[in-house]
């Protein structure tokens, strides 16, 4: 084994053009595989201040359904207070509005703001890390309180450096005091993503109170992850009931509980799509991930048979003085192996490097995306099991050859 | 040491049947050092082959050091060849990715042998064929004459009681030649090593032993 570690590694620095190819091939697939799981896992993993999203499910969308016409739109505050809030057994219900774009004024100097409106419980739901100050309360909520929790980011651009605890924003002909400051949160994240939240209780009017259809998005967080099928069972059989508004026009209600990830993937399927086509959506992407990997597997596999009559001489050599099969197998078996392994070492650089430089710029403002070892782990393991496969087949067939063939140049 | 008794050799492909060794007997005693002579084509190094383990007779009994080879399984063939032989190539046969003394290491990768004692006895062979100075040179670095004394070095690292060398001279100029010639003469005479050779150069047949002439597959002499 140690042996042919070291002539692994004497052949591959000395076959310098092959070794680049392959190690080319392998660690570039290993780095796009790496940095695109780095993007997923931060678009859907559940991360601060989503880390207790692996128990939270949301109401993204309602739609309604008639022959002549279909309505889909965020929930309204009276569907998500009527049917979701009542839901038995959760630990919490809360409520977001999506995001608006809207602005301020510093010293006559215009700054856009990413406002949203939340409930209380939206604080316990997500698990933002508060800089300075605290988050408003159910009591501030209800009064309607004009109060706000601001990032970071925007109390550096209206206050600069100092604390911004007490201080007022002017918004939608509002002022908002200050009393929470929060890191900012990348715009990858659905539910957190935002710069300013004011109570929902502080909108001017209280026409919302009364929208089946509107602008919230409802989360409801469960005791457990095991408690995700029941809590669904319960909002599908409630939805059931829910009397349809205008069934003039519409017959059907398609409304449903669902992870961000299944939010995000459920406009490419039908509207009643089940956990099967997720399931089925996780199955798609794995696929598409292992057949990626295959690339290089296949490009080891070619260039590893087109090496057996350049490498014939040897194998007849080693074969007249003793060399048994199974030793020239675990030979070429571990060329490729240390190849793959190298490779994958020159892809975790790679990928710390680009994630870090990613993480730096503004491609993604506010990300920051992690290398996911576990990711890495199933990449290399995917990698040195194609290694193997792509290096056994070839060294099979190269043990196979006559010794007396293969000392002519491998001709049969 | 080596006995063939009514040894044939058939090669067939789908349409032609090529004898190329016909009832051949041939008895090599320990110590001794026969080469074997014949127009190209006449079976000389398929009956070096047959000897070498790296091909099978298709009919008749091949022995070495009395141990009948006939029927034989891969794993047992490559221990014996391992233990028994050792094959000098006219094209010398070296890794060209492996240093010189990595080279001569091969035969002993197949033993039971530390790396140290491994790299010892490389040394000692190499310093047998007068080339402990290019240890660490790369085949391609080397004149012809020291690639096949390298060759040489791989084929007696470990020790083998029988030398088989397929026109040893074939690829050098006869200066070079003579040099080769006098490393086999010398392990056959001080070391005792029993050695087969083919070769087309008479002058370099009749130093040996005895001449074993081919023709048309057949034993002529």
């Amino acid at each position: 084994m140690r042996t042919n570690f070291k002539l692994a590694l004497k052949i591959l620095g000395r076959r310098k053009f092959f070794t680049f190819i392959s190690l080319f091939g392998i660690s570039l697939t290993l780095v796009v595989l790496m940095v695109a799981t780095a993007v997923l896992d931060n678009l859907f993993a559940p991360r601060e201040p989503e880390q207790n999203f692996d128990r939270v499910l949301g109401v993204y969308r309602v739609s309604l359904r008639g022959k002549e016409a279909t309505e889909t739109m965020n929930p309204g505050f009276k569907f998500l207070d009527s049917y979701v809030r009542p839901l038995p057994g959760i630990e919490a219900f809360g409520m977001t509005s999506e995001p608006t774009m809207t602005a301020t004024y510093v010293g006559g100097s215009r700054i856009d703001v990413v406002l949203r409106h939340t409930d209380a419980p939206f604080w316990q739901i997500t698990r933002f890390r508060f800089l300075e100050g605290r988050h408003f309360t159910k009591q501030e909520d209800d009064s309607g309180a004009r109060v706000a929790v601001i990032t970071d980011e925007l109390r550096g651009k209206l206050f600069g450096s100092g604390s911004a605890i007490g201080k007022t924003i002017t918004v939608q002909g509002d002022n908002f005091r200050v009393i929470g400051v929060v890191p900012a949160v990348p715009d990858t994240r659905q539910v957190s993503w935002g710069q300013m939240w004011v109570p929902i209780g502080s909108y001017p009017s209280s026409d919302y109170r009364q929208q089946f259809m509107g602008n919230f998005i409802g989360l409801v967080m469960a005791r457990s992850k095991d408690d995700l099928p029941r809590i669904r069972a319960a909002f599908d059989a409630a939805a059931a009931r829910v009397p349809i508004p205008d069934p003039k026009m519409f017959d059907t209600l398609d409304v449903h509980l669902d992870t961000t990830f299944q939010s995000f993937v459920r406009p490419f399927f039908k509207s009643n799509a089940g956990q099967g086509s997720f399931l089925l959506a996780r199955a798609i992407l794995g696929i598409l991930a292992l057949l990626f990997m295959a690339l290089p597997a296949l490009n080891l596999v070619t260039i590893n048979l087109s090496r057996i009559l350049e490498r014939s001489s040897e194998i007849g050599v080693r074969k007249a003085f003793g060399a048994p099969r199974r030793s020239l197998v675990s030979q070429f078996v571990m060329e490729n192996i240390v190849l793959t392994l190298i490779g994958g070492a020159i892809a975790f650089g790679l990928s710390a490097a680009i994630l870090a430089s990613l993480n730096a710029s503004d491609v993604f403002p506010n990300v920051q995306l992690d290398l996911n070892l576990r990711i890495f782990g199933y990449g290399m393991l995917m990698a040195v099991a194609f290694g193997l496969v792509s290096g056994v087949y070839p060294a099979w067939r190269m043990a196979r050859m006559h010794p007396v063939n293969a000392l002519r140049g491998g001709a049969q | 040491m080596i006995k063939l008794e009514n040894v044939n050799k058939v090669y067939r492909t789908e349409r032609v049947e090529t004898l190329a060794l016909e009832n051949i007997n041939l008895d090599v005693a320990p110590g001794e050092f026969v080469s074997v002579m014949g127009p190209s084509g006449c079976g000389k190094s398929t009956l070096l082959n047959l000897i070498g383990l790296l091909d099978a007779p298709t009919k008749g009994k091949l022995s070495i050091e009395n141990t009948a080879i006939n029927g034989s399984g891969d794993r047992k063939l490559a221990r014996f060849r391992n233990e028994k032989l050792g094959f000098v190539f006219q094209s010398f046969h070296l890794v060209p990715d492996l240093k010189v003394v990595d080279n001569v290491e091969i035969p002993l990768l197949y033993r039971k042998m530390s790396g140290g004692e491994r790299r010892k006895l490389a040394q000692q062979a190499l310093d047998r064929v007068g080339l402990a100075s290019r240890v660490h040179h790369f085949p391609t670095q080397l004149s012809g004459g020291q690639q096949q004394r390298a060759a040489i070095a791989r084929a007696i690292v470990g020790k083998p009681r029988i030398l088989l060398a397929d026109e040893p001279t074939g690829n050098l100029d006869s200066a070079m030649g003579e040099e080769i010639m006098s490393i086999l003469h010398d392990l056959n005479q001080n070391d005792g090593t029993t050695i087969v050779m083919v070769t087309h150069d008479e002058r370099f047949a009749r130093r040996t032993d005895r001449i074993v002439r081919l023709f048309d597959g057949r034993q002529v002499a």
